[in-house]
């Protein structure tokens, strides 16, 4: 039986012990004409190790092998062999939420690294142990400046158009159940910035808080300290989306204006973690000192024990709906600690001067690729405004058309901006460290070629 | 048996009051912060708010725990206890003294005749 | 074993794992980011080799319980046994390397699996669609509790505000409920573990927008009136939830869309035997009945007539709650799962609701033998129990959480302890499918040499751990003196 150890004695034994005469008998409580019997037909045969292992295997091998150069919100980038050797053993791949902190202090001080960690890239004071994603992060930290703002009533938040759509959606999924409403701020057309003249028709009014995306969607860098200035001006808190990776080089949250945002989230994907089909990923989330007790999710505080060793334990519980249930902050539980440990190995392995490079490479990169295929005819930048690591460029053709045909050669030409931005023939590309000059030679090639036939 | 002064009125959510011409202090009492364990948190309401008798008023929190504070009578928030946020362990060391949480200016003096008197909230927790 | 020093204290300037990283760039190469947006100081990261990082995590995870070192019994969290061979299929290139943007014409293998993962758990719920976007229990909760909530809306059934709650469930399950707007209910639970039937008939009305319980419930029982509970909630205008986070118990001997529950969530990291990972990720898929297959989050996978396979998204399913995160949900907790599924097939599943429910009973009646209280004696169990220890916190001074941390010594780690709150000083205890019978016996008997050092050295116990890299830990000392990241 797989998994499961009990010999035909073993079984006899402990019901012998239990007093009944059969396993069935052991459920006499659940009325007979509700049991499933005979009613899990259409479930496939056991398969071996191997057996299942070769078909997923041929799964898996279907869809290897293209050259990809989408980004919009999950990159790829080296990742060290060490970083998932050594996440995936036993004792933090196998361990429970550290409830027990004793027997836990592993997983713990791992946390209380990855906080530091997340502080120390953002210029923020507190991190929490994570969220699931770098949306639903960005829906938590919307309900949280509910909570944080005490100066604003509203049930309102500012979201720039030119914050990935993704993140928008699933933050409307979320906070629309609370009457929470996201009002949207335009971006400029030239520049693909959001720019300070867009939020002119919201001042004086009451918004709980106003969320900067740096860099935006379009992979273009924003004017963070005047959007975030402008927002403290109106009593609002600023919620920052931020890229980890781009943080090697850009100016953090925690430095933004004159006072700094006050809630900071993103996608903590590149850091370490595949890109998997979209997940397991995490979000991070991080913020002042003065609201951590509005943050939901897990924190890790340093402490002592009886005998004045150091040690780690959760804290700030009652935040959480295992103790305040109805009125928590939140009702996440179960995070997304594996990925967040994952990553704790990949800042630790990369470094300053590490994580510094990496950044640069994808910069260069994608001043390259944009480079060259911009030099083939009718292809061009949308916007005028410097990015990061994402371009978004104009085809002479509907994208949908070109990318489709990119992959008939094995290109992943990056997304069409048709749907989210009306931008017909609009693609929103990505390079990082791990593409050659051969790899953006080969996309290139591939684009002319398309555009010509 | 944990004190309950005979001077103070109750809530049966175990605030006490203490009434000094109209002016309201309020606080747990030794047998909730006891329940409570070690407080590591109170949050207080802010002054000038206004709260009606049974309104959410505040919560302590232990290591364990967060509890809800009701506003024993109507009135104006017109002090908070601002010591407690650096010393939360106050209402479990003195809560009849140092640990008052905040005081209101009540504004329907016939609040007061809803609590309970010592006795009776004596009665109370050790029928619970 | 001995302090381990922070990653942070290990760093010494001008060291680092130099293979990892592409050289440095000339930085002219930045010169089209602005002065003025560029950081000052690069971020203080820890300056450590390749080695040192190896050593320093390996040397952590060794401070861990796992379930891969330890019996774990934690009730309600289903820790059995992760197989690898579901960690090596769902790291395989072609599944790891995939974007989650990609074409549908590179993404026919993964697509394959999630469709087929779908209808697996459609089959063992008994529902009537399966949506897999949920990333833990609680947001399937959370999609469940929404999908109720554009239901009602959607008739314009407008005046149902409130949630109804045994008070014995999960803080998640009252947290879901106020995060789609509801106002949560509770309802009280009888002496037997079971719903005060009574209770829920008075608090059910035009106000009711739904029920969220599990079965077997957080009492380690199975609600034995649960078609009476599906019939006032309906008849009331409700829809019903099931929290599947106790779905190991009847995996395979009862469905709960046959117990009429429209809508459940399940937690692939318990009942499919996907890991924790030390607090996540997890996966929370959700199915439901034929009136909230309008609702479900998106994406979820089709299948088109020619057998190929494509994503079916909110432009199709204009009614979908949603996406409830960027893309589509912890695929890779997915694939997991659907290896597990593919390695038990029909039979295997079956086989799990038996011996889960089997190892609890055995467990129940052999900690009995030795002198521990039930909290229902009367009930059989389920795929767990519950333990009180009321009396020896009462004679002894010795709580549960004494017994834990005691537990911890004997290499055993705890059960769960204090929940559900409704039982005082309690253990809720769930030993699954995978231990072998001589591992239940050794935890008999360390509970068995607990309780006699309880009675015989209570000082003793009230201090335990021993064995730990830690003693007890001052947690008022951790929350009133708040240290959240290092600092040199
Ligand atoms: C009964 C019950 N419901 C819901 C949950 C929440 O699941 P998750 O932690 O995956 O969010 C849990 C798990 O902790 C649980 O035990």
């Amino acid at each position: 039986m797989p998994y499961i150890p009990h010999t035909p004695d073993d079984v006899c034994a402990m019901l012998d012990a239990i007093g009944a005469d059969s396993i069935e008998a052991l459920f006499d409580e659940i009325p007979a004409h509700l049991k499933a019997a005979g009613k899990l037909d259409a479930l496939p045969e056991g398969l071996s190790e191997m057996e299942v292992t070769r078909l997923m295997n041929e799964r898996a091998a279907m869809d290897a092998g293209a050259v990809s150069f989408i980004g919009a919100g999950a990159y790829q980038h080296h990742i060290p062999a060490a970083v998932w050797e050594i996440a995936t053993r036993g004792e933090f791949y196998t361990a429970y939420t550290p409830y027990q902190a004793e027997a836990s202090q592993g997983t713990l001080q791992v946390i209380y690294e990855f906080q530091t960690l997340m502080t120390r890239l953002t210029g923020m004071e507190v991190s929490n142990a994570s969220v699931y994603d770098g949306a639903s992060g960005l829906s938590e930290a919307v309900l949280m400046a509910l909570r944080a703002n005490r100066k604003s009533k509203s049930r309102k938040v500012l979201v720039p158009t030119a914050l990935n759509p993704r993140y928008t959606a699933a933050t409307q999924a979320i906070v629309e159940n609370q009457d929470v409403a996201l009002d949207s701020v335009a971006f400029d057309p030239a520049s693909g910035q959001t720019p300070l003249d867009a939020l002119k028709p919201f001042e004086g009014q009451d918004y709980a808080a106003l969320v900067i995306s740096q860099p935006n969607f379009f992979g273009s860098l924003e004017e963070v300290d005047a959007l975030t200035d402008w927002a403290h001006a109106n009593s609002m808190l600023v919620i920052g989306v931020v890229n980890p990776t781009s943080l090697a080089l850009l100016t953090p949250p925690g430095e933004w204006g004159a006072e700094g945002a006050d809630i900071v989230v993103g996608e903590g994907q590149p850091l370490g973690v595949p890109l998997s089909s979209g997940g397991p990923y995490f979000g991070f989330m991080c913020c002042k000192q003065k609201y951590v007790r509005q943050m939901p999710g897990r924190i890790i505080g340093r402490t002592v024990d009886m005998e004045g060793k150091q040690g780690f334990a959760l804290t700030l519980q009652a935040r959480e709906q295992h103790i305040r249930r109805s009125k928590a902050t939140s009702n996440i539980c179960t995070n997304q600690g594996l990925a967040m440990t994952a990553s704790t190995i990949y800042c630790s392995l990369l470094g300053p001067d590490g994580l510094t490079n990496v950044a640069a490479h994808c910069h260069a990169n994608t001043q390259s690729l944009a480079d060259k295929l911009t030099a083939i005819a009718g292809v061009e930048r949308a916007f005028s405004a410097p990015t990061f690591h994402e371009v978004v460029l104009t085809l002479p053709k509907p994208a949908a058309e070109v990318l489709a045909a990119l992959a008939g050669k094995d290109v992943l030409g990056g997304v069409s901006l048709a749907t989210d931005y009306d931008m017909p023939n609009a693609i929103l590309i990505n390079a990082t460290e791990i593409h050659s000059e051969s790899d953006l030679d080969l996309f290139a090639v591939a684009l002319k070629e398309v555009l010509a036939a | 048996m944990s004190e309950i002064p005979a001077e103070l009125r109750y809530a049966s959510s175990h605030e006490w009051a203490k009434n000094d011409d109209g002016t309201v202090t309020v606080g747990i009492t030794a047998h909730a912060q006891d329940a409570m364990g070690d407080l590591v948190y109170v949050e207080l309401p802010e002054v000038g708010q206004v709260v009606a008798a049974g309104d959410e008023a505040g919560v302590v929190e232990s290591v364990k725990a967060a509890s809800d504070i009701y506003a024993p009578v109507s009135g104006e928030i017109v002090a908070i206890n601002e010591a407690l946020e650096d010393e939360p362990e106050l209402v479990n060391n003195v809560p009849y003294e140092g640990g008052w949480l905040f005081k209101i200016a009540m504004s329907e003096e016939s609040d007061l005749d809803n609590l309970l008197t010592a006795d009776q909230y004596q009665a109370q927790i050790e029928s619970e | 074993m001995s302090e381990t020093q922070l990653i942070f204290q290990l760093s010494q300037p001008g060291r680092s794992a130099v293979s990892q990283a592409p050289k440095a760039l000339a930085d002219d190469k930045l010169s089209a980011i602005p002065a003025h947006l560029r950081r000052k100081q690069k971020p203080a990261l820890p300056e450590v080799s390749e080695m040192q990082v190896v050593r320093h995590y390996t040397n952590l995870s060794s401070k861990n319980f796992a379930i891969d070192k330890q019996f774990y019994p934690l009730g309600s969290c289903t820790m059995k046994y992760n197989p690898r061979g579901a960690n090596r299929a769902a790291m395989l290139p072609g599944f790891l390397n995939r974007h989650p943007l990609a074409p549908e014409t590179h993404s026919q293998g993964f697509l394959s699996c999630m469709f087929e993962l779908q209808n697996f758990l459609k089959e063992v719920t008994g529902m009537k669609g399966v949506s897999l976007a949920p990333m833990a229990g609680a947001q399937g909760e959370f999609a469940g509790v929404a999908m109720i909530r554009a239901y009602h809306e959607a008739r314009g059934d407008e005046g149902r505000t409130e949630i109804l709650i045994p008070e014995a469930a999960h803080g998640t399950n009252p947290a879901t409920a106020v995060m789609c707007g509801y106002k949560v209910r509770e309802v009280p639970v009888g002496k037997d573990g079971d719903v005060d039937l009574d209770a829920l008939k008075a608090a059910c009305g035009p106000q009711t927008a739904g029920l969220m319980m599990t079965n077997p419930s957080t009492c380690g029982v199975f609600e034995r009136q649960i078609e009476a509970i599906a019939k006032t909630v309906h008849e009331a205008g409700g829809l019903l939830y099931y929290d599947g986070a106790n779905l190991n118990a009847i995996l395979g001997k009862v469905r709960p869309g046959d117990m009429g529950f429209d809508v459940i969530h399940m937690n692939l990291h318990k009942t499919f035997a996907t890991p924790h990972g030390g607090g996540g990720p997890g996966a929370g898929p959700v199915g439901v009945s034929e009136r909230l297959l309008p609702y479900l989050p998106t994406p979820m996978a089709g299948q088109r007539d020619d057998g190929s396979y494509h994503w079916i998204d909110t432009d199709t399913l204009e009614t979908s709650i949603g996406h409830l995160s960027a893309f589509m949900g912890n695929a890779g907790v997915l694939l997991r799962a659907y290896y597990y599924a593919r390695s038990l097939g029909r039979e295997g599943m079956i086989r799990v609701g038996e011996f889960s429910t089997l190892a609890a009973n055995y467990l129940l009646k052999r900690l009995e033998a030795v002198g521990c209280t039930a909290a229902y004696p009367d009930r059989r169990a389920s795929h767990e129990f519950i333990l009180t220890f009321a009396k020896e916190a009462k004679e002894l001074g010795v709580t549960a959480m004494d017994i834990a941390k005691r537990l911890l010594d004997y290499n055993q780690h705890a059960p769960t302890t204090y929940f559900p709150l409704l039982v005082p000083e309690c253990f809720l205890i769930e030993p699954t499918e995978t231990e072998s019978k001589e591992a239940l016996d050794e935890f008999v008997d360390a509970m068995a040499a607990i309780l006699e050092e309880a009675r015989t050295q209570p000082d003793m116990v009230k201090e335990a751990p021993f064995t730990q890299p830690v003693r007890r830990l001052d947690d008022v000392k951790a929350a009133r003196e708040l240290d959240l990241a290092w600092s040199e």
